[in-house]
């Protein structure tokens, strides 16, 4: 805040001079949205052509829906948030909808089981949230108020599908009135949120080095305190939940977040090494994660069985066929991988149908969504806002990679949503969350540059 | 902090590149690990992905695609399945193909690469060629004619042109529906299993896979050595030949079903069949001169495809002069397909060539131009053209008023030669009736068509079993089928 209020006044003494405006950008962010519209109404289209020879009927209205939408979002930033960097909105809307058109995709191979109406719903319940957030949340600093709220609030999200009954060997949703609903999705923010607050407020007391050990500074034991308290709640939801995917996310956001408020390496060290005696313990104990272990070793085990592929097996033969250029939307056959194609596995029918060029495109989209995260956090100059950003930015590749990763054979797979493309009513609403904060933020950043003061 | 965000961003990165390297490998490095499983069930929707393309009988296709809407989408269908299963085999998408479905699946299919002159564009864009269809050297009536001819007794038919090699009928009964296998259903595999423990065998191709002793049709092989030997230099003298012949080095009475065979010539021999003569013939010509007739007719030669593989037709040549002697005529060890004595009907039709027979007249794109073509084929000379001359005089002779007299043909020169098969231990099977014959019309420079008959009818009463009696209809029939077309 001191460091704000000194630019502050830097800024009105240069007032006259107006030289260091800075461009709003809201022109560009206009374009590409229209452009992230038009590639997937065009991508809509595709996949009409290449399986009826036809336009799908709904192109028209599909592309005025998410059109609407995207320019909703567009007036909300403009209006209340007009420094905002000008790529996250059109990156949402344009992973949104590639989403929306894989899904739709992959409802023709099932045509009794239709997600792509839902994940619409779902979408544009995303949309309006990140609305309201854009405009309410006038200084995303109020959060920090409310950091002992988020993670009350957050526990107790985490802590309620555990009464629901388990959906495929995980307990992680709960339904009610017919939508299933993953409250650890919306816990992910709380406790970025929760963290970031922390950090910001004991980051000094954090950063005291303990005894140094080979070479190594160990960190005391009050600094020890919260980082197995985060640890073991980690642990609980993997094995009250059976959820390694949520429990790798949050132990990871903690660890990176740790670090770059205190700077300690040692910590990274406490926290791989307290994440490998969880990984494995677990790994040797819960059948459910060992399996998942197994599997990534040997993907094709179950072939020499005899009991045919199992779902990685099939994702990855989907990838091979996609090759470097794909099949083509709508030509490729993803859909053996059978359930939770649309799901987890929602990133091998854009590995097969737009090959290595198209999957690469799709990383790089993440990734530049990723850096516009770290580079509003850079930007900032008060704490919160920064570790915010940054926890934000670390929650979409840490959970691109985890996904990502598993799907592709890097890592064990974990149950989890790759951002904004796989089906998932809860992960859409998180991810157009999570960039609603990061376009607030960025609007700090940028906007303390310019010659205009916040009031 | 501003360090470590930067670190922390670096670590960000350092996942991204582990994400495209892992991409890369799976779907480019090794992605032939992944797409050669068998497990991958790609390939085999590709495969059904498309109507396969047809096989031709004189410009109409006598198969199908049915479109089943299923994962595995085009099911093979059949017009006349069973008159064209000993040609067309089946297409299915569990026990995969046989015949001209097989040796023409990459045609078919779509996959060979010449369907598709752009083999660049075509691996960018990944379409398959649209499948190409097969034109077959079939005649529709000579094939229906033979089909109908048997009527479900158990034989074959083979009819080739012999100044070309084309096979114009190629029939095999009892037959079956190839449809029945086209699909993946349970039926089908009910279908296999009672079509394989069929006693009757259906999905035998009798034609070209099953060889019989081919008994005095074989004595056609025997004149031509004795003949190109110098053995018999005029047909009409005597041979010297007693009735009944005693095997050498043994004790075994040779004898003949009628009288009038002992010192016969060759013409009256042939004419009635004298199984005393032509024994003692072979044994004169002698083993070796009898191995390389027998070879250049085409015995012995496991190389054969029409395109698919014929079984190959035999003659031992390990024999002992006893052994020659029932070698010679068409007994011991002689064994032949049905389209092994097509071939030698037509060597004598045609001067004495033998051509290696074919199926297949080309093969076109979807669109309708040529992807290949049957090119010339390998000629042998069998005998002299003026063995082959003489030959043609006694085949005429034995169906003007010979043993072969029912497959006469008003209008038409017609050579024909009948023979009743013994079979079994102790000869206790039912005989096989044989019939190899060629016509030429009225207004042809040579013959046209050259046929080989076989009925094993279990049925029938043995003595009424008789090359001339049962096969000979059946010739006659599919020879007018070809004259008239």
């Amino acid at each position: 805040m001191t460091k704000v209020g000194t630019g502050t006044a830097v800024a009105a003494a240069d007032a006259p001079a107006r030289a260091v405006r800075r461009p709003r950008r809201r022109g560009i962010e206009l374009a590409l949205i229209v452009l992230a519209v038009l590639l997937s109404v065009y991508g809509y289209c595709a996949v009409g052509l290449a399986r009826t020879g036809s336009l799908p009927p709904g192109a028209v209205g599909y592309g005025a829906g998410l059109g609407v939408l995207a320019l909703l979002a567009h007036l909300a930033v403009r209006l209340r948030a007009p420094y905002a960097d000008p790529l996250l909105l059109p990156i949402g809307v344009l992973l949104n909808g590639l989403g929306l058109v894989l899904i739709y995709r992959l409802d023709l191979e099932t045509p009794h089981d239709r997600a792509a109406p839902t994940q619409l719903v779902w979408s544009a319940l995303g949309v309006a949230l990140f609305t309201v957030v854009v405009a309410a949340l006038r200084d995303h600093r109020v959060l920090q108020r409310y950091s002992y709220v988020c993670v009350a609030a957050a526990l107790a999200l985490l802590t309620l599908p555990i009464l629901f009954p388990a959906v495929n060997g995980a307990r992680i949703w709960i339904r009610i009135a017919g939508f299933s609903i993953q409250p650890g999705e919306f816990a992910k923010v709380l406790l970025a949120v929760f963290f970031a607050a922390y950090l910001a407020a004991n980051r000094n007391a954090l950063a005291y080095a303990g005894r140094r050990v080979w070479g190594m500074q160990l960190p005391t034991g009050r600094v020890l305190g919260p980082i197995l308290t985060v640890w073991l709640l980690s642990v609980g939801v993997l094995v009250l939940e059976r959820d390694l995917g949520t429990s790798l996310l949050f132990f990871g956001l903690f660890v990176v977040l740790l670090y770059v408020a205190t700077g300690r390496t040692g910590w990274i060290a406490v926290g791989l090494l307290l994440a490998a005696l969880g990984a494995v313990a677990v790994g040797r104990l819960e059948p459910h994660v060992h399996a998942r272990v197994e599997d990534w070793l040997h993907p094709f085990a179950s072939i020499e069985a005899g009991q045919g592929p199992n779902q990685l097996a099939q994702s990855l033969f989907a990838f091979a066929a996609g090759g470097m250029l794909g099949t083509g939307l709508g030509l490729g056959h993803s859909v053996l991988i059978g359930f939770a194609a649309k799901s987890d596995f929602i990133l091998a029918t854009a590995g097969e149908e737009l090959g290595l060029a198209g999957l690469s495109a799709l990383f790089l989209l993440y990734a530049l969504l990723v850096e516009r995260g770290y580079r509003a956090g850079l930007s900032l100059r008060e704490p919160f806002g920064r570790l915010l950003a940054v926890g934000l930015a670390s929650i979409l590749a840490l959970q691109v990679f985890v996904i990502a990763g598993g799907v592709t054979g890097l890592i064990p797979l974990t149950g989890m949503a790759l951002p904004f493309l796989a089906q998932g009513g809860s992960s859409v609403v998180t991810n157009w969350a999570i960039v609603a904060l990061l376009i607030r933020v960025s609007h700090c950043a940028r906007r303390q540059y310019d010659g205009q003061v916040a009031p | 902090m501003t360090r470590y965000i930067r670190y922390a961003a670096v670590f960000c990165t350092l996942l991204l590149a582990a994400l495209l390297v892992n991409a890369a490998r799976v779907q480019v490095v090794q992605s032939r690990v992944y797409d050669d499983n068998p497990a991958n069930r790609r390939p085999v929707i590709a495969r059904y992905g498309q109507p396969r393309g047809d096989i031709l009988v004189a410009g109409r296709p006598v198969t199908g695609s049915k479109d089943t809407r299923e994962q595995l989408r085009y099911e093979r269908t059949y017009a006349d399945g069973p008159l064209y299963a000993p040609v067309t085999g089946f297409a299915s998408q569990v026990y995969g193909t046989t015949l001209l479905e097989h040796t023409e699946d990459a045609v078919l299919a779509g996959t060979d690469p010449l369907l598709s002159p752009l083999a660049l564009l075509k691996d960018l864009t990944r379409q398959r060629a649209p499948g190409g269809d097969v034109v077959t050297t079939l005649n529709r009536a000579a094939q229906r004619a033979a089909y109908e001819g048997l009527a479900g007794r158990k034989g074959a038919v083979a009819a080739i042109e012999p100044a070309t090699g084309r096979i114009l009928a190629l029939v095999s009964a009892p037959s079956y529906d190839p449809s029945l296998l086209s699909g993946n259903g349970a039926d089908v595999e009910r279908a296999w299993a009672r079509l394989n423990a069929d006693p009757d065998k259906p999905m035998l191709n009798r034609a070209v896979r099953q060889t019989y002793p081919p008994g005095s049709t074989f004595k056609v092989v025997t004149a031509a050595a004795a003949l190109d030997a110098g053995v018999v230099t005029d047909v009409d003298a005597p041979t010297d030949s007693p009735d009944p012949y005693t095997l050498p080095g043994t004790r075994t009475r040779l004898t003949n079903e009628g009288d009038g065979c002992e010192d016969a010539p060759l013409r009256d021999a042939f004419e009635w069949s004298c199984n005393t003569v032509f024994a003692r013939l072979g044994v004169r010509v002698g083993a070796e001169a009898m191995v390389a007739a027998a070879r250049n007719f085409g015995f012995n030669d496991p190389g054969l495809r029409v395109p698919f593989a014929v079984t190959r037709s035999t003659f031992d040549t390990t024999l002992d002069k006893a052994q020659l002697a029932l070698s010679s005529i068409g007994q011991y060890n002689t064994r032949a397909t049905p389209l092994q004595m097509a071939m030698v009907a037509a060597a004598v039709a045609d001067g004495g060539q033998v051509r290696a027979p074919y199926l297949v007249e080309r093969t076109v794109r979807a669109g309708g131009t040529t992807v290949s073509a049957a090119g010339l084929r390998p000629v042998r000379q069998a005998m002299r053209p003026g063995t082959a001359l003489r030959l043609r005089e006694l085949m005429s002779d034995v169906v003007r008023e010979g043993t072969g007299t029912n497959a006469a043909i008003p209008g038409a020169i017609v050579g024909g030669k009948t023979g009743t098969a013994q079979h079994g231990l102790g000869n206790s099977g039912t005989p096989y009736a044989w019939f190899i014959s060629w016509a030429q019309g009225p207004r042809q420079a040579q013959p046209s068509v050259a046929v080989a008959v076989v009925v094993e009818d279990a049925a029938a009463d043995r003595g009424e079993i008789s090359g001339g009696g049962d096969a000979a209809p059946i010739a006659r029939a599919v020879m007018r089928a070809v004259l008239g077309s």
